[in-house]
């Protein structure tokens, strides 16, 4: 197994038969195939990347689905799944000789079992729609990404989202208990079952995150909770970023677990401001935002508790939220931060590593000086808690050089979150956009691994060819080619 | 014993044995080794390679080589105020890190909490073809590539060695309590789903068939309010001997030599028509049963409640002690196998007799 299949062969497909093939399984408005139709599939959250499928299908059974998998298996015919298309590396980027596998149509909740706090629900139920529907009966879904109005459930799956309360709720592998899938040979797979565990390998984990390789969702039980007795935001400003980062030690050194644990640097401070108005002292270098939820005795213990220690590592200010619209307040300004520095730059670029906490002023030393040498301007907005880093270049797509050199300075934020034991993806998935960096992050004999994995479920590369996982040839390339690293990544794909 | 590292003598070993084409039987403190199908091949000790490589509190991750004493861990945990919060049981002195994650054994506080599988951040092993290979990482949060950690976690050492495994921790509850409620198992069954759907600080449910236990985790304040809520007579556990003993099997319920079988299915499945003496742990979603019924029997048993049937401990070892899976999962499993120990020499058989 020295280089299985990773890229479905790219000799041409025969398009006329393809769509007469699947026209027979599926009824002529679930089969688009001109171009203007095929357009709005073209790429997903990361619209740098841009490809038209050859066709694009949306099924509405599970049976479809697997009639349409075993005529892509039979034909050789690569297949690329998607929800909302809300995906930030390009993981639902089409493939220019294969089905674009819609899953738009499969938005019902199945189930809501009370007595078991779970909900049944098809792949293309948005995530905010399941807390929505529980939350009649005071129990909410946890995980919520940014995108959780718009992304879906299976999209959250394949990529294993996370959200602002990773820290005490985790991520979308903690909080699911069962999946149904399809293999590419058309197989309907049961994963878990009402139980805590299943039999066998943890099949579970293995899809959580997955990328869409190995198998397609097409049914997910998620674990509901019941919605905390009350939730309460703070919010301190530092005059260095460094003495936020140590507060945030000190809190959970203190024993407790936040829900939510944000920080953003002045850049991310001023757009936000100037956006919302959400109130935020301009001047400070650094504000952390400190949510503590759970029982009312238990929230008023720990707001004290966290004022406290936020004073104590030296916070220039400490508010505490005095109502929920405060509260609403205080958070506006932290969603709203993507959107705001939308507004003071023509484009920004949103980079994803994680890295042990400890090591977060010297890694913002190094992108700042990163930045001044590229000539491009970052905000920093932090999942300060688990050591997520949101890093947003800002660039200018529209000047020539601007997104190669964006790309470049990218992908050295990554390799410096390896460098000091992190990962190049913390919750937006490898997809095509950090393809390159898995070759720092990973040595061949791991990426074999990985390959011998794939080809357990998908021995002829067909799902999601060319993502998440290179090809051994393509990291051996990049090491030849060490000084251009990152200056010449995916020469095969178009630039816009 | 000294802290050392082995990993490349382990390697030069299942490197032989690979050549060989000799099983291995992977062990170090033999805690588990009355658990899954009846060990076979020459034994690759663990027990040497040992040692905490990373406490970082601040950071609540912990990274340390496979055959660290699980006491030891605890210990230095409780020196910072944190613990493994997916209660992992011992059986027995030895217990190590690397076989309680390769049997994913959790306790009392794992409906709440989660399983030790919820807790791996990362892990480094060695393959069926003596590649030592690292995954995952000590960040809490990490999406690049499968999640071979985690598949790591009650594979019985099927698919690889385990060398090092990274977790996350947590702190210590300020407080703890137990109650006892003098009411019978349905009657706990019913209140415990009621229970569930409420934001209560429980951190262990139980029924032991003469009572049931709950215990209250947290702020004293929080778990003092809570205990108001749900009464009962509060227990003189300060030290929780009460779950210590129902973890380690050393409650009187376990005192047996006949099969002990561990159902594990959905919290809410009311109690099956099997003859034996059962207790009920996780609220409902693990039950433990003392009988002398066929497999086939306590199986279909099972029936629609979604969960599984494994053989724990006595009984006939030599065959399936745990639930069969369907075709198509089976042949998915045998590939994984094949994809990290083509030549079939990691614990094979232990998991099931097809590999």
């Amino acid at each position: 197994m020295q280089n299985p299949p990773v890229q479905a062969s790219s000799a041409s497909i025969d398009k006329p038969a393809l769509v007469r093939a699947l026209r027979q399984l599926l009824p002529p408005e679930a089969v688009l195939e001109r171009r203007e139709d095929l357009r709005p599939y073209e790429c997903d959250g990361l619209s740098a990347y841009r490809e038209l499928p050859l066709v694009t299908v949306l099924p509405e059974t599970v049976e479809q689905v697997q009639a349409i998998m075993r005529l892509c298996h039979r034909r050789g015919v690569p297949v690329v799944a998607r929800g909302a298309g809300t995906g930030l590396s390009g993981g639902a980027l089409p493939h220019r000789q294969g089905v674009l596998l819609s899953l738009a149509k499969f938005s019902a909740i199945l189930s809501l079992d009370l007595d078991r706090c779970v909900a049944r629900v098809q792949p293309g139920v948005r995530n905010l729609a399941i807390s929505e529907a529980a939350a009649a009966h005071g129990l909410y879904y946890a995980p919520d990404p940014s995108s959780q109005i718009a992304c879906t459930i299976g999209g959250n799956v394949a990529e294993n989202s996370g959200g602002v309360h990773c820290l005490k709720y985790g991520l979308t592998v903690h909080n699911i208990q069962a999946l149904k899938v399809v293999t590419i040979e058309g197989e309907l797979l049961s994963i878990g079952g009402g139980a805590l565990d299943a039999p066998g390998y943890d099949l579970l984990a293995l899809l959580t995150g997955s990328e869409g390789m190995l198998a397609v969702i097409v049914e997910v039980t998620v674990k509901l909770l019941p919605v905390p007795e009350r939730a309460q935001v703070l919010l301190a400003a530092f005059d260095s970023v460094a003495r936020a980062a140590e507060a945030v030690g000190n809190i959970i050194a203190a024993g407790i677990i936040p829900a939510g644990l944000e920080m953003m640097d002045r850049l991310a401070i001023q757009a936000a401001e100037d956006f919302v108005h959400a109130g935020y002292p301009r001047d400070a270098a650094a504000i952390l935002l400190c949510e503590v939820d759970g029982g009312n005795e238990e929230v008023s213990e720990h707001v004290f508790q966290v004022r406290r220690i936020l004073k104590d590592s030296g916070a220039s200010e400490v508010r505490t939220a005095r109502d929920e619209r405060e509260r609403q307040a205080f958070w506006k300004g932290r969603k709203a931060a993507f959107p705001a520095v939308g507004r003071i730059s023509p484009d920004y670029y949103c980079m994803d590593g994680t890295i042990p906490r400890r090591h977060l002023p010297q890694v913002l030393e190094e992108i700042s000086r990163l930045s001044q040498h590229y000539g491009l301007a970052v905000a920093n907005v932090f999942h300060a808690g688990d050591g997520n880093l949101h890093p947003l270049i800002l660039y200018d797509a529209n000047k020539p050089g601007e997104l190669e050199r964006t790309e470049a300075f990218g992908g050295r934020v990554l390799e410096l979150c390896v460098r000091v034991g992190g990962t190049i993806t913390g919750e937006h998935g490898v997809g095509v956009e950090k393809i390159n960096q898995m070759c720092t992050q990973f040595a061949a004999p791991e990426l074999a691994q990985f390959h011998a994995i794939k080809a357990a479920f998908d021995a002829k590369g067909l799902l999601n060819p060319g993502k998440a996982v290179p090809s051994l040839h393509r990291c051996a390339e990049l090491g030849a080619m060490h000084v251009h690293r990152g200056e010449l990544p995916f020469p095969d794909l178009e630039r816009f | 014993m000294a802290d050392q590292d082995l990993s490349n003598r382990l390697r030069e070993q299942v490197l032989a044995a690979a050549d060989a084409r000799r099983p291995l039987c992977i062990r170090a403190g033999g805690s588990k080794s009355f658990y899954g199908r009846t060990p076979t091949g020459d034994p690759l000790d663990l027990g040497g390679h040992r040692g905490v490589i990373n406490y970082a509190p601040t950071e609540l991750t912990l990274t340390a080589r496979a055959g660290t004493p699980l006491a030891e861990i605890e210990q230095l945990l409780r020196e910072h105020g944190q613990m493994l919060a997916f209660e992992p049981p011992h059986y027995a002195e030895g217990a190590t890190l690397g076989g309680t994650v390769a049997c994913n054994f959790s306790g009392p506080r794992r409906p709440w909490a989660g399983a030790a599988r919820d807790f791996v951040l990362g892990c480094r092993l060695i393959n069926g073809k003596g590649e030592i290979l690292s995954f995952g990482g000590e960040v809490m949060k990490n999406v690049a590539g499968y999640d071979v950690s985690r598949l790591m976690c009650g594979a019985l050492g099927t698919l690889g060695v385990l060398l090092e495994v990274s977790l996350k921790v947590l702190p210590l509850p300020e407080s703890e309590i137990t109650l006892g409620l003098q009411i019978g198992e349905q009657q706990a069954l019913g209140q415990w789903r009621a229970w569930a759907r409420q934001a209560l600080p429980i951190s262990a449910l139980c029924h032991d068939g003469s009572q049931c236990y709950v215990r209250l985790s947290g702020p004293p304040r929080a778990v003092s309010v809570a205990a108001g809520r749900i009464g009962g007579e509060r227990l003189a556990d300060k030290e929780n001997r009460f779950w210590l003993r129902l973890r380690e099997q050393r409650h009187a319920f376990f005192d047996t030599r006949k099969p002990l079988w561990r159902l594990s299915l959905a919290a809410d499945a009311p109690a099956l028509p099997l003859r034996g003496k059962w207790l009920y742990e996780w609220g409902g979603a693990l039950r433990w049963l003392v009988a002398e019924t066929e497999a086939e029997s306590v199986r279909a048993a099972l029936g629609a409640s979604g969960g599984h049937a494994t053989l724990f401990r006595h009984g006939d070892r030599a065959q399936a002690v745990f639930q069969p899976l369907p075709d198509g999962l089976m042949r998915i499993h045998k590939k994984l196998k094949q994809a990290f120990d083509p030549a079939g020499i990691l614990n094979p058989g232990r998991l099931y007799p097809d590999f």
